[in-house]
């Protein structure tokens, strides 16, 4: 059982015994009010979304999923395709279903698929994941800009703010949670 | 939870921050106000039934300093100003960390009106420049600004009246939603004359007791202070505690001791206006930092 105070982006909550995921959350309390919890929820089966304000006392119930520990294959078309490696099991996700995860894909990254009512319906990535830089530009030493971040783009296509100081080729450790850069991978 | 903002990427952002702190000193400096300190740990914080002091070895840590400082005002300090920090227990997201830095300030002989001019003022010297840029928003920081009364608000932006608004408990909730997201985007927005039942310590307005003057500022959509003309009757200062006391029994939280050194000292405080304005939030809109994250050194998430 959650409270509204555990509510956060990425938790996933059971609403008419579906499962929700909350793709946005937000704390709010206006002057000398109550706190309210908002939250954008993304129904992990139909897609649908919708938005709900909740007061502090509420309480939730985890959406009730199963997970399965399951390794990355490849991708497509539009599907991706994960291994049991205990069964051997090969199973196939959906891009629309996979959300951010798609950023974090490398081949053979570990990750819990989610099962609900026996069908896979999204994956959980793990809260941490390296991935090596392929693309950014070089830091000019005495860059007088003040800029104190700039664009990269990793492995996996996916583009985000990294310090000035990281080079084309390194190992970096992204926090999943919030597609933010985290540390430099040493050596 | 908003993510970990690395801190060797906040170096700018922090000195940002420091020019700002500068600037509000001088500003205050100038006009002649007293910067003052009082304790962060203290007896009996003010009764309010949303507002949710953390204990600390007996007593508690400063939801706000403004028992005190206006202990002060009743001693003959006629001009103080104070940052400090403030803690409120469960308060965390995006605008919001249970730890944060209030500046208040506090005038004698002034009512809220006098205070938002000078809020004015205070905000464009800050800021050090006439526009701002935040969120996307091209704000506006020529004067004079956005005043809007409460009633206007609920009106405009949430098809209701405040009143309808308060008698279905949805006050909040249409503050929030459908208000707030509404103020302060070309220029920043004074929302004033708060419903009695919302009157905190702010004294009702001469000649219409249903409302209390009390302003919030917004800009970009984004609450920045609080201030009253203040409420200098013990009388009616202890009944509107008591009630906030009964509503967080009510609620199962935490009691508080009755502020009574505050409460006796009050009946001796010259009329004066007040304000509270979170100094972080501040920052965020110069420096158009989308979380409070990226604005302080540390988040309790990086301890």
């Amino acid at each position: 059982m959650y409270t509204a105070a555990d509510l956060r982006k990425g938790l996933k909550i059971a609403i008419d015994n579906e499962p929700y995921i909350i793709t946005a959350f937000d704390f709010a309390k206006p002057g000398k009010g109550q706190a309210l919890y908002r939250t954008k929820l993304k129904n992990m089966i139909t897609g649908s979304t919708l938005d709900r304000t909740y007061r502090s006392g509420e309480t939730f119930e985890p959406a009730n999923l199963e997970d399965r520990k399951m390794q990355y294959l490849y991708k497509e078309d539009d599907h991706y395709c994960f291994m049991d490696n205990d069964t051997f099991e090969q199973i196939h996700i959906n891009e629309a279903a996979m959300g951010d995860a798609v950023n974090y894909l490398i081949d053979n990254l570990a990750v819990d698929v989610l099962i609900f009512r026996d069908k896979a319906i999204g994956v959980d990535v793990p809260n941490f994941v390296n991935l090596r830089v392929t693309q950014t530009d070089p830091w000019v030493k005495g860059d007088t800009s003040g800029s104190d971040s700039k664009p990269a783009t990793v492995e996996t296509g996916y583009v985000l703010r990294v310090p000035p100081f990281i080079e084309e080729g390194e190992l970096i450790t992204i926090d999943t949670r919030t597609g933010e850069y985290s540390t430099r991978v040493k050596g | 939870m908003p993510g970990s903002w690395p801190l060797a990427r906040r170096s700018n952002a922090l000195a940002e921050r420091g020019a700002i702190f500068n600037r509000v000193r001088s500003f205050f400096q100038e006009k002649g106000y007293l910067e003052v300190e009082t304790p962060f740990r203290i007896p009996a914080p003010a009764p309010e039934a949303q507002i949710d002091a953390i204990p600390a070895a007996g007593w508690f840590l400063q939801t706000s300093p403004e028992l005190c400082m206006k202990r002060m005002l009743a001693a003959g300090y006629r001009r103080i100003f104070q940052i400090c920090r403030c803690w409120r227990e469960g308060e965390r997201g995006v605008r919001h960390l249970s730890e944060f830095t209030m500046l208040e300030w506090y005038r004698a002989g002034v009512d809220y009106l006098s205070l938002m001019e000078e809020t004015e003022a205070l905000i464009v010297a800050a800021a050090s420049a006439p526009r701002i840029s935040y969120r996307g928003l091209d704000i506006d920081l020529s004067l004079p600004w956005e005043r809007i009364t409460v009633a206007q608000a609920f009106e405009r932006y949430a098809g209701t009246t405040v009143w309808a608004a308060l008698e279905e408990g949805v006050f909040d909730e249409l503050m929030v939603e459908r208000i707030e997201p509404q103020l302060g985007l070309s220029r920043p927005t004074f929302i004033y004359d708060y419903p009695a039942s919302c009157s905190a310590l702010a004294r009702l307005k001469q000649g219409d007791p249903t409302v209390a003057e009390r302003f919030e500022l917004y800009i970009g959509g984004l609450e920045i202070a609080n201030a009253f003309s203040e409420l200098t009757d013990p009388v009616e200062q202890r009944r509107r505690f008591e009630s906030e006391a009964s509503e967080r029994a009510s609620l199962g939280k935490l009691p508080y001791p009755m502020p009574e050194k505050f409460l006796s000292a009050l009946a001796r405080m010259p009329d004066a206006a007040g304000i509270a304005l979170g100094l972080d939030r501040l920052v965020m809109v110069l420096l158009d930092a989308g979380s409070i994250d990226e604005v302080v050194a540390f988040t309790p998430e990086d301890l």
